[in-house]
Formats: C-alpha cells, structure tokens, sequence
C-alpha cells in the first residue's frame, strides 16, 4: 500500500541544484514506504526545527511524538500508522515504532508516547510487547517523570481478561511517574469509532501544549488509507472451494480459493485476511421471534438506518457474547443473576461459554423491550481473520484460506460460528465474499532468503506456510525449510499432504515431521515431535533459524513449553537460561506467532 | 540370456536391496506418508506384500490434497494350501486387528489380507509368525507358493503330494533373513547372505509351481511354469509327468505377450522331483529375459530357446534324462462340494466360497464369524482350493454334528442352492486393491451369475456344468484363458469375451468378442446357448460343442477366431 504520490521528475531548481536533487532521488529510492513515511516526517521536521527553513521564519521546535505499537495480527500496527499520519497532518513530528525495538533508552528521551496495545493468549500482551511490558511493570522499570503519555487498548469484550495489556501498561507508565494526557480507552473489535475519538483527543490534547499555533500539513496525504474497510469490504468472487479433510475425518477443514483481482488489495505471506461474516438467517428469525419484534423494525445503526432482520444479519454480533451486552441487558431485564455475573468476570466467562444472545434473551426475557434498545445493547459484529494460504507471487490476484467450519450443540440447539459456517455453506462459488486487509502481521518470513525456518502448525495453522513455500519456491530462496505439523487423523487429516510431499522430493521442505494425536493409543502432537527433534531443532536456532507457531491457542501455549524444553535438553541449559534463550528469540523478532 | 538391451529397473533394485532389505525399516519408519520408497514397492513384495491404495476413493483423494489411500496386500506363505484351526482362527482375528476384516482365498490356494495399513504389517506378520505362518516370497520375482491339488477325493495321495509340495516349497526358499530382521525384529546381519540358488537378483520374473493329481485339475497345472501330474500306480504314487512353461499373462496393447498352456515333458520319479526343479528354475534364472519384463516369464523363454533346446538344458542341469511321459487324464478344473467320506471313517466338506471372501455384513460373502464357528467345531485341518473355496479335511464323527449344526446356523453350505455356474465360476479381486485392474470383476461376479442364470433359464441350461472366470485386466489372476466363458476387463463395464476351453483345463479359450457390455455378453451368448441347448452331444461340455460346431473358428489360442 504505498503511497501515490506524483513526484518531481525534473530538479526544482532553484530550490535544489542538480546534486542535492539526485543525492535525494537516491536516498529516497532506497526507502520502504514506512521508511519514506518517517523520513519525510522527518524533513518536515527538520524544518519545523528551523535547520533548514529561512531564517527569516519564526524558530518553532515540532513536538515529537511516539506512537508505540504492540501488534500480534496487525490491527494495531495499521491504527498506529493511521494515528501517526494524523498527527503530521496536523504538523506533529510522529513516528511509528514496534514495542519490539523500542530500546530502554529511549524511554528516558522520548516526551510524548501514544501506546496502542493488543491483548492475546489469556490476557497478555502480544508477543512483540512481552518484553517491553516486562520492563514497564516490573521492579526495574525507569522513573519517567517527564513523560507524557496515553494507551489505546485493543481487545475482545468476549475474553475475561479484557484489554489487560492495556491496563497493565497503562498503570505502569502512571505508576513510573508519567502524566496520562487522557484517559485509556479500551476498544472492542469494533474499534474504530473509539480509536477514532481517542486520537482526535490526544492529539488535541497534545496541541494545547504547543508553543506556536499549528501548522498546516507539511506531507499532505502521505499514506493512503487502505481502500477496503470492514465497511466497505471488497466482494471477492469465490472461485473454488474444496474439502481438504478426506470422508469419515471427525474434522472437517475446507480450502477457499478467492479472486482479489481488481482490488488492490496487497498483502504478504503471513498476511491474514479479514472476512465481514454476516449471521445465519436462521437464529436472526429465531431471536427476532423470541423477542417478540418485527424484523421489519427500523433501528439506527452506525452505519444508518436499517431493518431489525437486517441489522442483526449484517451488523451486531449475536453468536458470542461480551460482558458490555450481558451489563446492558441486565439493567433492562432486572436480573439479578445476570448484574452478579457482569461483575464477576471468571463467572461470566464461564457463564458465556457455550451461549448467544439467543440463549440469554430466552433465559430472561424482557417485556417491550424497543428494537432499538435492543441493537444498541449489541457490539458490532466484528470481522474474522483467516490466514492467507497462498502466496501473492504464487497466486497474484488470488488468496487461498483454509477454513475449519465452527460448529457445536449446546443447550439443546446446533450452533454455527458466523463467518466459518458462511464461508463453507452460506457462500457458493462466484458469490462475492466480502473481504479487507486489517493490516499486515509480524508473521513474515524472514527478509534473508537464506535464513532457515521452523514452521509450527496443527490444523488450519498450517496454512501460512502454504504461503511462505509457495513464496520461498518462487524466490528460489536458498533457505532450509522444515514443517511440524499435526492434526487428528493421519489418513484423513493431513491438510495439504500432496503439496507437501511434492515440496519435499523437490527438495524445498528440507525436513517436515507430523503428529496426529488420535492414530494410537497415546495422544502425540507436534510438541512431542519437537522434543524428539530437539537436538537438530537446537541446531538450526543456532544456526539463525526463524521459528513460526500458528494453530489453536493451546498448541502455541504447549508449543511454547516444548520449545523451552528443547533449548534446555538440546542446548544444556538450565531451566531459566532456556526460557530466557526462548523469549530472546521473541525479542529478535525471529520467533513469530499467529495463535487464536 | 545375454541381451544388448538394459537391465529392467526392477534388477537394479534387486542388486541394490542387499538381500531382499532395501530400505524397508526406513521406509516404514516414514510417518508422513503411507507408502514406501519407490524402490521398496518392488523389495517388499519379496516379503509377500503389495503396496495398493484404495481405488474407490483415488480421485476423490487427489481432489483433496492427500496422497493416495496407501494400503498393503500380505499374502500367505501357504505351499498345499493346508492351516489347521487355531492358525485360521489366528488369521481372521489378524484380519479383523489389521486389515479390513475379511480373508480373501487365492486361485492359488492361499490367503490375502487386504487394507493393512503401514503401521500394521509389523505387528501383522508378528501376529502370523506366533501361528507358525509367513509370507516369505508368497510375491516377488522368486518361486511363489507351490500349489497341490485339494481335492478330498484324491485323499490317498493327498498326503504325500502335499508332502512334496512343502519339499520343494522348501527347496526354494531364499535364504536371506531379511524378513525375521525387518519384521520379526531379528538380529541384522553384517554382511547380506548368500544366495546360492538364486543369486542376487533373483528370478527374472514370478515363477509358478503346480503339483496336480488326475483326473482331477483344480490346480490348473497347464497354466503353471512347472507343473507335476501325479501318476498312480497300484495305489502308490510311482512319480510325477514334468510340465513347463504355462502361463496366463497378457496385455491388451503389448501383441508379443500371450496365455500359454504348458507342455508336458516327460516323467520323473519322486526321488527326482528336487533336481528336476532345480534345473527348471536355474535354466530360467540364467535365461530368462531380464530386459523386458512382459518378456521374463519361463514360457516366454521357453518359445524363445525351443522347447527341445530348454529340455535339453534342464536335463544338462539334473544329470539325468526325464523319462516318457506316463498316461494321465483330466476331467475337470473345478472343486467338487459336499462331504465325502473316507475309509479311515472321517469325512471332509468342500464349501464353496463366493468370490472366494470371507467376510461379516457383507450377504453376497460367506460371513467371517461363522467360518470362525465352524472351524472350531471341526477343530481340525483346512485346505484352500485352487478355485477360492474352502475344504474341511478328516472332520471326526465326534465333530460332524456339531459342525452340521453351524452350517445350518450361518447358512454356510451354499453349493446345494447354487447352480453348477455360480459354485464353479471364479473372478480375481480387482478393484478396490488392484492398481491393475480396468473393469471390476470380484464385485461384479454376483450381478454376473444372476444375469447368465437368468439367461441359461432360458434354456433350461441352468443345471449346467459351466466354468465361467472372470478377470479386471488381462493378467488372468482368475485363468479366465482357461474356461469355458471367460470374461477379461477392458475398461470400466467393457470386457473381452473368450470362450471355448475344456473342462479339464488343457486348452485355452478364444476371444470371440472385445469391449462387451453385459448386454452385449448376453446378446453374444443367447443364440450359442440356445444351440447348445439343441445340439450338443450326450454329456458334451459347452466349450467342446463351440469347437466341435466350429462356431469359433476351430482354434487353440485366442489370436484369431471371431464369430461372424
Ligand atoms: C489374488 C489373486 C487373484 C485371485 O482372485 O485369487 C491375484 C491377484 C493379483 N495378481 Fe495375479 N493373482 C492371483 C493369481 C494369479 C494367476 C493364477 C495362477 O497363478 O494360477 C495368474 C495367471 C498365471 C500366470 O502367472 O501367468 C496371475 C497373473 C498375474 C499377473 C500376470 C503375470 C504375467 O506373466 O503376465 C500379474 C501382473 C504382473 O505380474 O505383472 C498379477 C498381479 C497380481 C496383483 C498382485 C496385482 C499387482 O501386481 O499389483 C493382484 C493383487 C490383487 C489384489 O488386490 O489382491 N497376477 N495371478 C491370485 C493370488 C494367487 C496366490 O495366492 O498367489
Ligand atoms: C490471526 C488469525 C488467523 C486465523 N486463521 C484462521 C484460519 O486460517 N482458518 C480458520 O479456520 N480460522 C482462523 N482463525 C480463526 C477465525 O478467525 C475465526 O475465529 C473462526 O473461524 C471462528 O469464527 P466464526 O465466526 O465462524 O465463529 P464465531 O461465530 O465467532 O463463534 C466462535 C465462538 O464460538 C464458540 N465456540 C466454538 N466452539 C465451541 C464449542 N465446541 N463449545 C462452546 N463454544 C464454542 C467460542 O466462544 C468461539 O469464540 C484465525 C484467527 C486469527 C486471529
Ligand atoms: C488468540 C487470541 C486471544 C485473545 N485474547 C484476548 C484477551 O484475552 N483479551 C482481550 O481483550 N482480547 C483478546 N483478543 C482480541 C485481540 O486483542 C483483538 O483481536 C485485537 O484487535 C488484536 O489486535 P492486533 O491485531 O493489533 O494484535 C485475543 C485475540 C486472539 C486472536
Ligand atoms: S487379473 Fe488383473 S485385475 Fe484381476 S487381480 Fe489380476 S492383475 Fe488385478
């Protein structure tokens, strides 16, 4: 997505001679778009710092900002950029930056941090975050009494620990001296409309302690905004969609093939996709019924004015449930069961798990209750990510997902994840699937074609790296290559299989082990594998390896535990020495993880 | 045979396996694939195991990014087709534990576990070597099982045929210990062992050995690369009549391949059975085609030298001269059902076997837990016959009631309800397992018989003795060369359709039509069943009525002969 700028062709003399233009030309050639973005941040900076202006111009120093970002799936990196733009529109001196490299040094010098923090896992901060976090929290952290500073917390209202890496880094920064220059706000998956009204206050904020009036812009329109939204998604035709699981699996997985010609839309492998789902029309009828309402019912949306059925298809999550829903809804229906449960939040957790609003408004039902009440109680129906299977050199114009359908019983009545059931039985081929691009992920492979890589995966984790060989295959990337991949089922479940072989004879997957846990007596996954393993798995890390998890949470969180075993048994370490070495990889950016 | 053409790949591999090993332990060692190496497709079969995959769902799989449902087949070393009890019993629980639940008995009196996965085959033949079984050289290009005639009739020389069966069975075992260290967990050895019969490449091609006792033919003796007819003499068996070079093979593209019948070559005594073989198989070991695999097989070396000059050469290799053939006589190919008694006062019962499978919840099968029943209560020795079927031997008047009783109870005596067509008929197993077949032939054989009873009714011809076989491609698994109908597949639902052989199995058919629908076949076939209704002589069998009216063209070998 870089930015379409026209550029000078010609040397602007007189401002530049002939030298200084190509000397300029050349430096600028070499930038990533990011790069670019900062650089000319910086320029404009420069100028503001009267280095370069004419000396008849007032001397105004620009204020720095920081925009800090922790990121696992890319949202944040994106809303970091777009804050960071905001903010040299309005003649700040803004640059982005990954919690990852953010050195302890700087802590100490930078004056203005805006810190835009995802929670993962259980309530923890992403894994680029992990160390900074660590840092901020812990009994070393630095005094940062001069520091001004702000947190914009991303999360799902449907975990217990809501936006926890946001509050802790928050308190901390406080608790280190630091002076809020507003309050956090914590922003479900529907976060635009917050992140929105936070940036705008910040940066408000922000501007009342400048010195000089503002400026006007100094780099007009340097990023473009990304053309699809999950407003205005782009239709992508489903061009083919296939079982991968063989008959009689008990899992049932799915290959997609969708056509993004047209769109723009670039991505890269490792990159996920985001799906604008909508609701199966049969539990919006059922819950239209139980509450009594006419489908037919107009209610205000974010997004305008629609009909009830329309909007509860299309726009507010009805198939998960948040504690922000089950607080509202409890004031309207009364319910003392349901205020006990908002405020205790293992309960609630333990209470959500397994119902939908379906469940919870035939549990309580409420009399006259207003189809609008109603949807205002409800949270926006988030997109969903599915990791992209294809690589765009292997596939230009096309990405592939792998897609596990969600589907369970619960409380007597068959239940269907929103998107996953769309995609596989809502959607036929040549619909139009609506689609964007949520930001690009840390889940890269590494820039030095040369540079091994573990991949880590069970089930649908595997299919970025589908997308990293694809990719690697093209480059010609010299790199060794090695899969650990487990699922269920040998003969049934092993997704891909054909693919992966064919890579191994040619030589591409240099090593590939499985596990599949229900073939024997004992259960076998791919920490089991890795363990087994552990002396040649030490060696590639030695060797510089890259090292990708992706899959169930579950598995990151054992696969984690293996690896740390690994390095220990492997590595003769002792046991902190291991995690250490572990967590380093994290820091280095050369240990990556999609978990969800 | 020197040859400027190069080796067949299959002999650089045989070279290359140090003594039947190949990379077997690593092959089965790799856990992201059901198969083995390339190469070890071609070792393992040595070892009495194909590797197949599951054709029913072959494409279905490739839609899906999965490799090919990867399966074995394990074949019983069995010379003389005898198992007592406890081995049966052993055998179906194997095949309910590993494979895909059914026994499967071979035209050549063996038995066949299909469906075992990888992972399955060690702790299968471990299984099988606790009931003193194998499947040592039961594939491969290597003396295969020796067959001998099961016919409970012929009980007075049973013991001792059978007995030389095992003898030569013995004689030409490889020596390599390959199979005890790959799957039985023994000792590796250091350096590969000898072998000094066959040498490290083994044999050009699979080698067949038959022993027949008059008149009865279930083995098929003239379809075998060597063949022993059993002569009688006052009650003794004085020695054997020495056939060679039978075989069946063929393909529908390749003209220079052809069904041979074997010719008889003169006579030896039992002292001389061993030598005899010897020479017969070290003649084809130094002269068979090892370029040409469709060219490798003892009769294809046979035309190739001259008859004379191979006999020649076989009695170079024994030291001695074969004697003149002494008189023997075939009457039939086919099993003879129900119990016979015998004068040491046991009985025995043959049981026809449709489509030789033994399996449970299958109504067109014999259902495996009632054979399971029935070999208890008999308690004693099995014979599988050379027509997939399945004999009772020496069963004890103690036992008899008991065994009556589960015949009754599983429905397993069918020869009685059956016509004379569906008891004799014979088809190989083709598709699921076969990676060879073009037409279905075991799953097809029920549709088949009911059509052709329907159309023999016609006729009242349905108490006729008809020998029908039917194959899924031309290999001729089934010997469909050497029926009265045979039926060879083509394609899917097309078959070539041959006929006019003897009962006794001495002459090969004609194909009289290719690429029959079942249609077709029945059209084909009304108007000659309809004559043979009419006019055929007294007790004349359909095959030599075809020959005698010239209605094929009045020919032994299935090259020429199309009816108008
Ligand atoms: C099971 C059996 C048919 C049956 O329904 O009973 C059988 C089944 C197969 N035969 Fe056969 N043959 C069987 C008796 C025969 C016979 C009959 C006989 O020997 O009396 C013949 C014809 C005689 C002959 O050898 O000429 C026979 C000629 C072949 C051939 C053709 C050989 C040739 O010379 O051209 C092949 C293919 C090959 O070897 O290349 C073959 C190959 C096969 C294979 C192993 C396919 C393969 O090579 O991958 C079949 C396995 C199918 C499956 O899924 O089980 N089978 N095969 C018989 C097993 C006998 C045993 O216990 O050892
Ligand atoms: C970065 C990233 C990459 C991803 N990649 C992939 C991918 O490649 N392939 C893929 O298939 N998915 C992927 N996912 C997951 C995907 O985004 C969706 O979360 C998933 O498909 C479910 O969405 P849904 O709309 O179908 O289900 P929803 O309507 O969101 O329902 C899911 C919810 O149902 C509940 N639930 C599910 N099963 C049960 C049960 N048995 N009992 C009780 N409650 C249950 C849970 O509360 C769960 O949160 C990825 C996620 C992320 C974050
Ligand atoms: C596996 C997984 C676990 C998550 N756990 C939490 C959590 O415990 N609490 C929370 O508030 N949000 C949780 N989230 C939601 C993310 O924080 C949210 O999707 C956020 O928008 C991601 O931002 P990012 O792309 O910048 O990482 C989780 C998301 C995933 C995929
Ligand atoms: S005849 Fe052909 S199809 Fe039938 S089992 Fe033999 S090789 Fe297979």
């Amino acid at each position: 997505m870089s930015a379409v700028v026209e550029l000078p062709r010609r040397v602007p003399a007189p401002v530049l001679d002939e030298g200084q233009f190509h000397e300029l030309r050349r430096f600028a050639d070499a930038l990533s778009p990011e790069q670019l973005l900062w650089a000319s941040g910086y320029l404009a900076g420069l100028q503001g710092a009267g280095v370069a202006a004419p000396a008849a111009e007032p001397v105004a120093e620009a204020v720095r900002i920081v925009v800090l970002y922790g990121s696992q799936t890319g949202t944040g990196a994106a809303l970091a950029e777009r804050v960071a733009e905001r903010a040299r529109t309005l003649g700040f001196e803004a640059e982005t930056l990954d919690m990852l490299r953010y050195r302890r040094a700087r802590l100490r010098e930078d004056r203005n941090l805006l810190l835009i923090v995802s929670t993962h896992g259980d309530g923890d901060p992403p894994d680029s975050a992990q160390e900074l976090h660590a840092l901020v929290t812990g009994a070393k952290a630095p005094k940062l009494a001069d520091t001004h500073f702000a947190v914009l917390a991303l999360g799902d209202a449907s975990y217990p620990r809501f936006c926890q890496a946001g509050k802790d880094f928050d308190e901390a920064l406080a608790a280190a001296g630091g002076t809020r220059l507003v309050e956090r706000v914590d922003c479900d998956l529907d976060y635009e409309e917050a992140a929105g009204q936070w940036t705008e206050r910040v940066l408000g904020k922000l501007n009342e302690q400048r010195p000089d009036t503002p400026r006007v812009a100094a780099v007009p329109g340097a990023a473009a905004r990304p053309a699809w939204t999950r407003h205005k998604p782009f239709a992508a035709p489903l061009l083919e969609r296939l079982p991968l699981t063989a008959e009689g699996s008990s899992r049932e997985v799915w290959h997609l093939e969708l056509d993004l010609a047209g769109s723009e839309i670039e991505f890269a492998s490792g990159d996920s996709l985001s799906i604008v789902p909508s609701n199966p029309p049969e539990l919006v009828e059922a819950l239209v019924e139980r509450l009594s309402l006419d489908g037919d019912a107009a209610v205000a949306t974010p997004q305008g004015e629609r009909t009830l059925a329309e909007a509860l298809a299309s726009r507010y999550e009805i198939t998960r449930l948040t504690r922000p829903f089950v607080e509202r809804y409890a004031a309207a229906a009364e319910s003392d069961q349901l205020r006990g449960l908002a405020v205790d939040a293992e309960g609630l957790a333990k209470w959500m798990d397994g119902r939908d609003v379906l469940d919870v408004v035939a549990e309580h039902p409420v009399q006259g209750l207003s189809a609008q009440d109603f949807a205002d109680m409800l949270r926006v129906l988030p997109a969903r990510r599915y990791s992209i299977a294809s690589s765009p050199l292997a596939y230009p114009d096309e990405a592939h997902l792998t897609v596990a359908p969600v589907r369970w019983a619960s409380r007597g009545r068959d239940r269907f994840g929103v998107a996953s059931t769309q995609l596989i039985e809502r959607l036929t081929e040549g619909d139009g699937v609506p689609v964007f691009l949520e930001g690009h992920a840390a889940f890269r492979l590494p820039e030095d074609p040369e540079r091994p890589i573990i991949m880590i995966g069970a089930g649908t984790g595997v299919a970025p790296y589908r997308a990293f060989l694809q990719e690697r295959e093209v480059l010609g990337a010299p790199g060794r290559n090695w899969l650990f991949f487990g699922d269920r089922n040998f003969r049934t479940d092993f997704l891909y299989q054909r693919e992966w072989l064919q890579w191994r004879d040619d030589g591409l997957l240099t090593q590939l082990d499985v596990a599949f846990s229900r073939d024997q007596q004992d259960k076998v996954y791919v920490q089991d594998r890795l363990r087994e393993r552990a002396a040649d798995l030490y060696a590639w890390l030695e060797e510089g390896a890259a090292l990708y998890v992706c899959g169930a949470e579950r598995m990151g969180h054992d696969v984690h535990q293996a690896l740390i075993g690994v390095v220990g048994a492997a590595g003769g370490l002792p046991a902190d020495k291991a995690e250490a070495y572990v967590e380093d990889l994290k820091h280095t950016g050369r240990y990556h993880r999609d978990v969800y | 045979m020197s040859t400027d053409k190069p080796l067949s790949d299959v002999e650089r591999i045989k070279t290359a396996s140090r003594g039947l090993r190949g990379s077997l332990i690593e092959s089965l060692n790799l856990r992201h694939t059901g198969a083995v190496h390339a190469d070890d497709t071609q070792v393992i079969k040595f070892h009495g195991i194909y590797q197949q995959d599951d054709r029913d769902v072959r494409a279905e799989r490739q839609r899906r990014k999965l490799e090919p449902q990867y399966q074995f087949m394990a074949r019983l070393r069995l010379p003389g087709g005898v198992l007592d009890a406890t081995q049966w019993l052993a055998l179906s629980q194997l095949a309910r534990a590993y494979g895909d639940g059914s026994l499967r008995i071979t035209s050549r009196q063996s038995i066949q576990f299909h469906g075992l996965f990888k992972e399955n085959l060690k702790p299968a033949l471990q299984d099988l070597d606790r009931v003193l079984l194998d499947t040592i050289s039961a594939c491969g290009d290597i003396n295969r099982n020796v067959i001998a005639c099961a016919n409970p009739n012929r009980s007075l020389l049973h013991g001792e045929v059978y007995g030389w069966a095992q003898r030569i069975a013995a004689h030409l075992m490889p020596r390599s210990r390959a199979y005890h260290e790959i799957w039985l967990d023994g000792e590796p050895v250091v350096q590969p062992e000898d072998e000094p019969l066959y040498g490290k490449t083994y044999l050009p091609r699979k080698f067949k050995i038959a022993l027949a006792i008059p008149p009865s033919n279930d083995v098929d003796v003239f379809a075998h690369d060597l063949g022993f007819v059993a002569i009688e003499e006052e009650g003794r068996l004085a020695g054997f009549n020495v056939t060679v070079g039978g075989g069946m093979g063929r393909s529908h593209t390749n003209l220079a391949t052809y069904p041979r019948v074997a010719d008889v070559i003169g006579f030896c005594t039992p002292e001389q059975v061993l030598a005899v073989t010897e020479a017969v198989v070290t003649a084809q070991r130094d002269n068979g085609d090892r370029s040409d695999r469709a060219q490798a097989r003892l009769k294809y070396t046979i035309d190739r030298m001259g008859l004379d000059v191979f006999v020649a050469e076989v009695e170079r290799r024994s030291g001695f001269d074969l004697a003149p053939t002494r008189p023997a006589r075939f009457d039939t190919s086919g099993d003879e059902f129900g119990w016979v008694d015998h004068a040491d006062g046991t009985a025995s019962l043959a049981l026809y076997v449709p489509g030789g499978r033994v399996v449970d919840g299958q109504p067109e099968y014999l259902p495996l837990s009632g054979l399971d029943e029935l070999v208890r209560a008999h308690g004693g020795e099995l014979r599988l016959t050379c027509n997939q079927n399945l004999v009772l031997a020496g069963v004890s008047s103690a036992a008899r009631p008991q065994v009556e009783a589960v015949l009754e109870r599983f429905e397993l005596d069918l020869a009685p309800r059956r016509t004379p067509l569906e008891t004799g008929a014979m088809a190989c197993v083709a598709f699921p397992t076969c990676p060879l077949a073009m037409a279905e032939s075991e799953r097809y054989l029920p549709a088949l018989l009911q059509s052709l009873n329907a159309l023999l009714a016609e006729f009242d011809l349905e108490r006729e003795n008809l020998s029908l076989r039917v194959t899924g491609c031309p290999n001729g698994c089934a010997r469909p060369y050497l029926a009265e109908i045979g039926l060879v597949g083509r394609a899917p639902g097309l078959y070539d359709l041959h006929l006019g052989s003897d009962r006794a199995g001495a002459r090969l058919n004609t194909r009289v039509r290719e690429s029959l629908d079942e249609a077709g076949l029945l059209d084909t076939l009304r108007p000659l069943f309809a004559r043979f209704a009419q006019e055929r002589a007294d007790g004349e069998g359909f095959g030599d009525f075809l020959h005698r009216l010239d209605l094929l063209g009045a020919t032994s070998t299935s090259e020429q002969g199309v009816i108008a």
